[in-house]
C-alpha cells in the first residue's frame, strides 16, 4: 500500500489507484476532467516523495523541477509515501468579460486576468469554475489583443459549457491554470509549408496559430482545414474568408461530411487535405479537436512524409465521468 | 584533452542522438506502412512508440543501452504469443538495413549493424 499525505491528514492508496482517485475516493477535492493524463487540470505538487515518470510526461521543466505532476496519472510504487499539496500558486483569477454565440452550437468566452498572463496563441488552460470544476480549453487570442478569448461547445447536459451557455454573467470571476501544450507557432523557418487541420472547436487553436504566423510575417503556405458534420457546425467563415483575401498565402478550405455546398467542399477531412496537400513533406503541421480524428490524421500524415518533430496535435478529451467519496451513495 | 584507444560506435558514428531522431522517421515510417508488421507497432500513442524505435535503433547501432538478453525476452514475449516469426523478424531486419542506407551510412557500418540485430534474433523470438 502507497500512502499520501494532504493538509496534514494521511489518505492510504490501493493498490493500482491513481493520487486522483484515492483522494476524490476518500472526499478531498482536486480539480480534474480527462483523468486520463491530457488536459493538465489535475496538477499537484509534491513536497516529498518519489513521482514517477509517467506522471510529468508533457510537463513544462519549469514545472517539473517545481515537483508538479498529474495525480490522475500518478500511480505511487507499493510502499511509499507521498506528501502532496494543490495547485493554487499557478491559478490566475480571471474576470468574465464577455459571452457571444459564434453559431448555434460554439460560445465564445473572453476573459480577462488581474495578472498578466504569459501565453503563446494555441495552446491550451484550465478554466476553474469557483466550486472546483475544472475544463480544458484552447486560447484563440494572441497575447497583444488582451483578452484571453476561448471558444466553448455546447455539450448537451455539459457541466462547464451548460454553466457558460445559462447561467455564467459577465463579471463573474473563475481562474486560469496554465498555460500548456506543444501546439503553438515557431519563428525562425518563415517559408515553411504549414498545414492546419481540426474539427468542431479544434479550430479556436488553429485561428490563433494562423495569425500569429500571419503576424510573425510568415511567407510560406498555410492551409487551414476546418471539418464539421453539417455546415452548421462551421463557425467564424466570415473572419477566416476575410483574411484569406488580406493574406494570398493563407488559404481556408472548410468541408464537412454532409450537406456541402459551391463554398463548402464535402467528404471526409483527411480526403480534402490529401486533395489539396498531396506531398506535404516538409510541412509543419497542427491537429485539433476530437481525438479520434486527431490520432487517425496524425499517423496518416506521418506515412505520407512529415517528420515526427513537426506533427503537433491536441486531442480534445472529453472529461471522465466522477468517481464519488464513499458513503455519498 | 586525451583520446582514448577505443573502436567507436556506429551510434557515434553516425551522429549520436540527434541522428536517431532522423533515423527514427524514416524507419518508423517504413514499419508502419508494412502491412506484415504494422500490427505489432499499432499503438495509439505514436509519441510513446517513437521511443521505443529509438531505443531498438540505439541499441542496434550499439549505442547508450541497458537492455539485456533477459529484457529483449520478456519484451518480445508477448509479441510472440501474439505469432511473432521469423518472416516478421526479417522484415525488421531489411527495413533496418534500407533505413541506414536511405542516410547514406556506409556499406560496412551497415554490416555491423545487422550483425548486431541478428545476434538478437534468438531472444527477441524467445528460442
Ligand atoms: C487539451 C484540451 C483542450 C481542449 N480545448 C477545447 C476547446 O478549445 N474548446 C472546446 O469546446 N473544448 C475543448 N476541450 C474539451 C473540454 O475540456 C471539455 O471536455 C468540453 O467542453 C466538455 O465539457 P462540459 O463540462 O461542457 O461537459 P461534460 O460535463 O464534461 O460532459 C457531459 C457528457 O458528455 C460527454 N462528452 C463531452 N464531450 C464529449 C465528446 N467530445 N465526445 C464524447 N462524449 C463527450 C462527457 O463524457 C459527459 O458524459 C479540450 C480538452 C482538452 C483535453
Ligand atoms: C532485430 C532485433 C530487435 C531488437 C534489438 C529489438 C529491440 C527492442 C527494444 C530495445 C525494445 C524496447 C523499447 C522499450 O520498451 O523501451 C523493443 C520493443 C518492441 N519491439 Fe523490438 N527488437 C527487435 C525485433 C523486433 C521485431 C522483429 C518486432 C516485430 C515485428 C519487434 C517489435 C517490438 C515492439 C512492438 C516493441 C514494443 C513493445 C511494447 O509496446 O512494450 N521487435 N524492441
Ligand atoms: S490530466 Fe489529469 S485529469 Fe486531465
Amino acid at each position: 500500500m502507497a500512502r499520501v499525505k494532504h493538509e496534514s491528514r494521511w489518505y492510504p492508496l490501493e493498490s493500482e489507484e491513481s493520487v486522483l482517485d484515492g483522494l476524490l475516493r476518500q472526499g478531498v477535492a482536486v480539480p480534474n476532467a480527462c483523468r486520463a493524463g491530457a488536459c493538465q487540470s489535475c496538477l499537484m505538487r509534491a513536497l516529498s516523495g518519489e513521482i514517477p515518470e509517467a506522471a510529468r510526461v508533457g510537463l513544462k521543466d519549469t514545472l517539473r523541477t517545481q515537483g508538479y505532476f498529474l495525480a490522475c496519472v500518478c500511480k505511487p510504487i507499493v510502499g511509499t509515501e507521498l506528501e502532496v499539496a494543490g495547485a493554487d500558486a499557478l491559478r490566475v483569477p480571471a474576470r468574465l468579460e464577455s459571452l457571444t454565440l459564434l453559431s448555434e452550437s460554439v460560445l465564445r468566452v473572453c476573459l480577462s486576468t488581474a495578472a498578466p498572463f504569459d501565453y503563446r496563441a494555441g495552446q491550451y488552460v484550465s478554466l476553474l469554475r469557483e466550486d472546483g470544476l475544472a475544463r480544458s480549453y484552447s486560447l484563440a487570442s494572441l497575447p497583444r489583443e488582451g483578452l484571453l478569448e476561448l471558444h466553448v461547445r455546447l455539450v448537451p447536459g455539459g457541466a462547464m459549457s451548460g454553466w457558460l451557455a445559462s447561467e455564467a454573467r459577465i463579471g463573474d470571476t473563475l481562474a486560469v491554470q496554465g498555460p500548456a501544450g506543444n501546439c503553438f507557432y515557431v519563428s525562425g523557418r518563415p517559408e515553411q509549408p504549414l498545414l492546419l487541420a481540426g474539427t468542431g472547436t479544434g479550430l479556436a487553436p488553429l485561428y490563433g496559430i494562423a495569425r500569429d504566423a500571419l503576424e510573425s510575417g510568415h511567407t510560406g503556405p498555410i492551409w487551414l482545414f476546418h471539418g464539421a458534420r453539417t455546415p452548421e457546425g462551421l463557425y467564424l467563415m466570415d473572419a477566416l474568408r476575410e483574411l484569406a483575401a488580406r493574406h494570398s498565402g493563407f488559404h481556408y478550405r472548410p468541408g464537412v461530411l454532409t450537406g456541402g455546398s459551391r463554398d463548402v467542399a464535402e467528404g471526409a477531412l483527411d480526403v480534402l487535405i490529401r486533395a489539396e496537400c498531396p506531398k506535404p513533406v516538409g510541412f509543419r503541421a497542427w491537429l485539433c479537436g476530437d481525438s479520434g480524428m486527431v490520432l487517425s490524421l496524425r499517423k496518416k500524415l506521418f506515412l505520407s512524409g512529415l517528420s515526427l518533430k513537426d506533427l503537433h496535435a491536441d486531442a480534445f478529451l472529453p472529461s471522465a465521468p466522477r468517481v464519488e467519496p464513499v458513503g455519498a451513495r | 584533452m586525451s583520446t582514448v584507444a577505443h573502436e567507436k560506435s556506429v551510434y557515434e558514428q553516425i551522429g549520436g542522438e540527434p541522428a536517431m531522431a532522423a533515423a527514427v522517421d524514416v524507419f518508423y515510417r517504413k514499419v508502419l506502412s508494412d502491412d506484415r508488421i504494422s500490427h505489432f507497432f499499432e499503438d495509439v500513442d505514436m509519441e510513446r512508440q517513437a521511443a521505443k524505435q529509438k531505443a531498438f535503433l540505439t541499441m542496434v547501432t550499439g549505442g547508450p543501452s541497458n537492455y539485456s538478453g533477459k529484457d529483449m525476452r520478456a519484451g518480445h514475449a508477448p509479441l510472440v504469443t501474439r505469432g511473432l516469426n521469423e518472416t516478421h523478424f526479417d522484415a525488421v531486419v531489411e527495413h533496418l538495413r534500407a533505413t541506414l542506407e536511405e542516410l547514406n551510412v556506409p556499406a560496412p557500418l551497415v554490416a555491423r549493424v545487422l550483425a548486431i540485430a541478428g545476434g538478437a534474433r534468438a531472444d527477441v523470438l524467445n528460442r
